[in-house]
């Protein structure tokens, strides 16, 4: 359970994934809790009732402890939030050196061949206000995959980006998934997640109403929201 | 295309002709009777005063800067009683005249303390003053960064101290900078203030050579002067801070 004053963002999400999951994506209806869901299996918020699993451990609810297991994963977001003061290069590079220790040189390597990947190499000392919604958006990719994240949670990604920089940053998550990066998403790109998800955990008012294969939740959903959620989704597509 | 900055140089210097010309002009209709040489053989005592305001001015800025962001990172600490006392302190400072608080600080404080070098003390004074000015210009600045880049500082796993030190306050110095220049031209002018613990100061110099000299303007046109000296290329270094610290949010 996660609560904000009075208010239940989340209240009785419960679910297990199964086995062989690894591209999860969180759907459903806005303020549904799809983000604040993301932010607690990532370890970015701790849950005030109830705990994640991970491999059978449980994650630490003590600041350090939410600090170390927070560390181990890549965030992002849906309005980028790279840091304005630094060029895409530096937001890739400073968290590697000032949080997992990297030596400038070793930084400098690891954040030039991500950001090359992802096609970012003309833009490399350029600072964010200097870059397209969706070249921001690979950046962000970049300084979240930059440390090797166990799970890569990616909140809305595409959300405030139009179709042409949509389908850049959907190829970049999608060669990631095939490559075998652990994935979180939470997103409205019903038809990317039906091509990517091995897994759908299906949120409504702050409850997981299903959790479920992604076959099965896309050709046999079982609650009346998600049918609903689906029909909606799909009507002008 | 003219080179702008040959353009920016001739139009100030056609604005400070035209307003010397006006400042003659209004002199020159009044029938002020000036007398320069008097006050030309205190040259030596006016100089010695425009140093002692410099060196104070320097002394107190530092204090002012490291006073203020104590003070912010109090104002803004978890814990109760260290944030009231912080902000309970800001609002004296800043609610009292800084004429009682250098009189109370050096008659009864630094007396019960045996602290007798009025320089010293003046300079601690005047910094905490203009400190607690700085103090909710830095805690403006701090405060106006935003929850998502706070939270994209955590999520690339900074903890407290990092995220200040490398996302927080890099972005709040370029909010800052202007508040902050304009109080410290403001301390740079209060210091004149410090006369009445017995500094020598610019201000006090200039009161001695016109009583002593039978003079007044002679004295005050100088002292504007003089301030205008330090204040005017401090605003011009600020500015030029701001543009290296530019970039759009």
């Amino acid at each position: 359970m996660k609560r904000y004053g009075e208010f239940n963002a989340l209240n009785g999400a419960s679910f297990q994934t199964g086995e062989d999951a690894r591209v999860v994506a969180l759907l459903g209806p806005s303020g549904g809790g799809k983000s604040t869901l993301l932010r607690v299996l990532g370890g970015l918020l701790v849950p005030e009732e109830g705990s994640v699993l991970v491999n059978g451990v449980a994650l630490p609810k003590d600041p350090e402890g939410a600090l170390e297991a927070l560390r181990q994963n890549g965030f992002v977001f849906q309005g980028y939030n790279l840091f304005p003061h630094l060029t895409a290069l530096q937001n890739v590079t400073l968290p590697l050196m000032v949080v997992h220790g990297q030596s400038e040189q070793a930084a400098q390597q690891r954040g030039q061949e991500l950001l090359t990947r992802l096609g970012l190499f003309d833009h490399l000392h350029k600072r964010p206000a200097e870059l397209s919604g969706g070249q921001q958006q690979r950046a962000a990719i970049a300084r979240a995959l930059a440390p090797k994240p166990r799970l890569l949670l990616l909140d809305e990604p595409t959300s405030a980006l139009d179709p042409v920089m949509t389908g850049e940053v959907l190829d970049v998550i999608r060669e990631l998934a095939q490559e075998g990066q652990q994935i979180v998403l939470a997103t409205h790109e019903i038809s990317f997640a039906r091509q990517v998800a091995d897994w759908v955990v299906f949120l409504a008012n702050g409850t997981v109403q299903e959790s479920s294969t992604s076959v099965k939740f896309f050709y046999d959903p079982m609650s009346s929201l998600a049918k609903e959620y689906l029909t909606a989704l799909t009507k002008y597509r | 295309m003219p080179n702008s900055l040959t353009r920016r140089l001739i139009w100030t210097f056609v604005l400070i002709a035209g307003a010397s010309l006006l400042l003659y002009a209004t002199f020159a209709s009044v029938h002020y009777p000036w007398n320069w040489s008097n006050a030309w053989s205190y040259r030596f005592q006016f100089l010695w005063g425009w140093g002692t305001t410099l060196a104070i001015s320097l002394g107190a800025s530092i204090v002012s800067i490291l006073v203020g962001f104590g003070l912010m990172v109090g104002r803004r600490s978890p814990t109760t009683p260290l944030r009231l006392f912080c902000h309970g302190t800001v609002e004296l400072l800043r609610g009292s005249p800084l004429l009682v608080q250098l009189l109370l600080g050096y008659y009864i404080l630094a007396n019960r303390l045996n602290i007798n070098d009025p320089i010293l003390v003046g300079m601690i004074l005047l910094g905490f003053f203009e400190g607690a000015y700085l103090a909710e210009i830095f805690r403006g600045a701090v405060e106006s960064i935003g929850a998502s880049q706070r939270e994209a500082a955590k999520a690339v796993g900074f903890n407290k101290v990092q995220m200040y030190r490398h996302v927080i306050i890099p972005q709040a110095i370029r909010r800052a900078l202007p508040g902050t220049t304009g109080q410290l031209v403001s301390l740079i002018k209060d210091s004149s203030l410090l006369s009445v613990i017995g500094i020598e100061e610019l201000v006090q110099k200039v009161r001695i050579m016109n009583s002593s000299s039978y003079t007044a303007l002679e004295g005050y046109l100088p002292l504007a002067a003089a301030y205008l000296i330090v204040t005017l290329p401090l605003s011009w270094y600020a500015s030029r801070l701001e543009r290296r610290f530019a970039f759009e949010t």
